[in-house]
């Protein structure tokens, strides 16, 4: 007689998930519903069944808000280098090759210029699949010259945030370019430029506390988690429970910390109406 | 000599100390009986142990010398947080005359992490913003061991804004394991408050100084040390991220050896800022670190202050601000491609 093998749900599950195919339908992670990815991308990869947001490359995310075809990069030959030659369990070198690697990327950033509805504007999008977002000399300097481009040019200037905050493994390079991108935008302001700040899932440390939070007008998109520390590390701190929705966009638009929430979907319509109010 | 705390690296002096305690001990008694004896003579017996404490006193000197100038990374992340240490408030008693506390942020509270007022620095009038640690378990309680809340930050920029309306240099002492991560601080903008610091300290009128006296943890510090220059003392520490939140995060768990490769890893040490660049110069501390001897420590810290101060005071104000603005729009490390196709060679080259 064959033998039976019993195999438990939770044996028989996962390979269950592993025969849907790959790329055509994806579950979820907001409703846990199966959504087809054409749906997905038309609809700005945003679930259509309960409006959660996907996170997005930067190229992704400056072509989501340029006018078909209007989006000029700039500032694109800028290489991390490793000043400190920094190693961890793995050098940061080789960090860097893998990382450009898999995303065809020098660093955490795209710049340029683009017509937003029409509307000329300088724009920073930070890339979440490199590191984490985390911002080293090349996303300081980047952010930094786009600031000065914008000055120089009187243009609006949206930066788009989501990262994990400064680079470790620059070290005190990275956190400088916090003060570095601040005064930046400091000359910006002097000279009456109006800058929004876009903060997505999620924007934390040395970035939420430089450039992203320095918005004349902060934008956030639905349910970002955004920070100074991030959640674990409170829970160390403080030691008891974290509230529901702690420091995500809604909570922080209670908080008075965020102009308005807004949806991937409106919110070209939104930087557009903004500049037009603001604007030069 | 301070005895009640040690650092494990400085267990070879502990011995030498013991036997210098003892023979001082024996020096006094000798000194009675030999008193009582004979007044006025002096007694071999005195002159013998005299002679073997200068002789321990020297072999100390000299061990003490050895250590602290071979000190590595996470020994002097150890040596800027001995309890020890001098503080802001220890240094203003030190170097600061007639010091006028000024309190609050005028919008939420008052948050002893940092402390700010006016006071005269040798001849300089100026006013002072500093972290503050806490000495006593007390202290150390209300001002969260230096870790500052949102209304610190705020109560600095605003005694800075004073500082800019009055024509008065602003000098800065440094010493924060980091910015306070809590609930009430993410509610009340923690991230803002640094971030505003920031960029109001980079275009405010008048003459900054920034100390690292301690420790320098990421945006908490650099939240009130954006300056026209800045220093460190010698055995402080500076760097993006502690090194146990480091190792936590890139070795995976955070311990005695981790630690230590990650404070080697981060060039945290006043010399590695240093040659980075992040920094302008290193002020020297005593033998044997600040802990030993405040008022040495507090001496030079004095003489650079003023010396600074009087610099910036001949620099016309819009100069030395474009100057604030390149010393940190200068800052960082990358290459630059002249042609996207060079871009694509990296890329594929590897």
């Amino acid at each position: 007689m064959a033998q039976v093998t019993t195999r438990t749900w939770s044996e028989v599950r996962p390979a269950r998930k592993a025969a849907i195919p790959e790329g055509l339908w994806l579950r979820c992670p907001g409703c846990s519903r199966m959504v087809y990815r054409r749906h997905l991308e038309a609809n700005l990869q945003v679930c259509p069944e309960c409006e959660f947001h996907f996170r997005i490359s930067a190229m992704e995310r400056a072509k989501q808000l340029a006018d078909p075809d209007s989006f000029q990069p700039m500032f694109i030959g800028l290489t991390p280098t490793d000043p400190l030659q920094f190693k961890d369990l793995k050098s940061y070198k080789d960090r860097l090759v893998a990382e450009q690697i898999k995303t065809g990327q020098l660093d955490a950033i795209k710049a340029g210029k683009m017509f937003i509805k029409g509307r000329e504007a300088m724009v920073c999008c930070l890339d979440l699949t490199f590191m984490m977002g985390s911002m080293g000399s090349v996303v300081g300097e980047t952010i930094t010259r786009t600031i000065e481009e914008a000055t120089r040019t009187g243009l609006p200037l949206v930066i788009v945030s989501c990262s994990g905050g400064a680079r470790m493994q620059e070290s005190g390079l990275s956190l400088m370019q916090m003060a570095k991108t601040s005064a930046a935008l400091a000359r910006y302001d002097d000279a009456g430029g109006l800058f929004i700040s876009v903060l997505t899932d999620p924007t934390t440390g040395g970035v939420t506390a430089s450039f992203a939070m320095l918005g004349d007008v902060i934008l956030a998109e639905p349910n970002a988690l955004i920070g100074f520390a991030g959640p674990r590390v409170i829970q160390q701190t403080i030691r008891q429970e974290l509230p529901e929705g702690f420091q995500r966009s809604e909570f922080l638009l209670k908080s008075g910390l965020v102009d308005r929430v807004v949806a991937r979907p409106q919110l070209r319509s939104e930087l557009a109406r903004l500049i037009d109010y603001a604007g030069k | 000599m301070s005895r009640f705390y040690q650092l494990d690296f400085e267990k070879p002096l502990t011995e030498l100390e013991q036997m210098i305690d003892a023979a001082e001990i024996r020096l006094k008694e000798e000194m009675a009986a030999a008193a009582s004896a004979a007044p006025g003579s002096i007694s071999p017996a005195v002159m013998t142990i005299q002679a073997e404490l200068d002789d321990l006193r020297r072999r100390h000197t000299e061990s003490l010398a050895e250590l602290y100038t071979q000190l590595g990374p996470w020994e002097t992340v150890r040596v800027a947080r001995h309890p020890n240490r001098p503080q802001t408030r220890e240094y203003l008693n030190l170097i600061c005359r007639d010091f006028a506390e000024l309190h609050g942020d005028r919008r939420y509270g008052d948050d002893p992490a940092i402390v700010t007022g006016f006071g005269r620095i040798g001849p300089v009038k100026c006013l002072i913003v500093g972290h503050q640690k806490g000495k006593e378990t007390q202290e150390k309680i209300a001002c969260h061991f230096g870790c500052a809340h949102p209304e610190g930050y705020r109560k600095a920029l605003a005694k800075m804004k004073l500082a800019e309306k009055f024509g008065v240099p602003v000098v800065t002492l440094v010493d924060t394991p980091g910015a306070y991560p809590g609930l009430g601080a993410e509610q009340r903008g923690q991230a803002e408050a640094i971030a505003v610091n920031m960029l109001e300290m980079s275009r405010l009128r008048t003459p900054i100084v920034s100390i690292v006296i301690g420790e320098g943890g990421s945006g908490g510090a650099l939240g009130i040390a954006v300056a026209d220059r800045v220093a460190m003392l010698q055995h402080a520490w500076y760097s993006v991220i502690s090194p146990e939140g480091c190792a936590a995060i890139l070795w995976k768990e955070a311990n005695e050896q981790t630690n230590a490769a990650a404070a080697r890893a981060l060039k945290l040490t006043a010399r590695d800022n240093l040659e980075l660049g992040i920094i302008d110069e290193v002020i020297p501390e005593p033998l044997g670190a600040a802990h030993r001897d405040p008022r040495a420590a507090a001496d030079h810290l004095q003489r650079w202050i003023v010396a600074r101060l009087q610099d910036l005071k001949t620099i016309p104000l819009d100069r030395l601000l474009d100057a604030r603005y390149e010393r940190f729009r200068r800052m960082g490390s990358y290459a630059e491609q002249a042609s996207p196709d060079g871009l694509a060679q990296t890329i594929a080259g590897g």
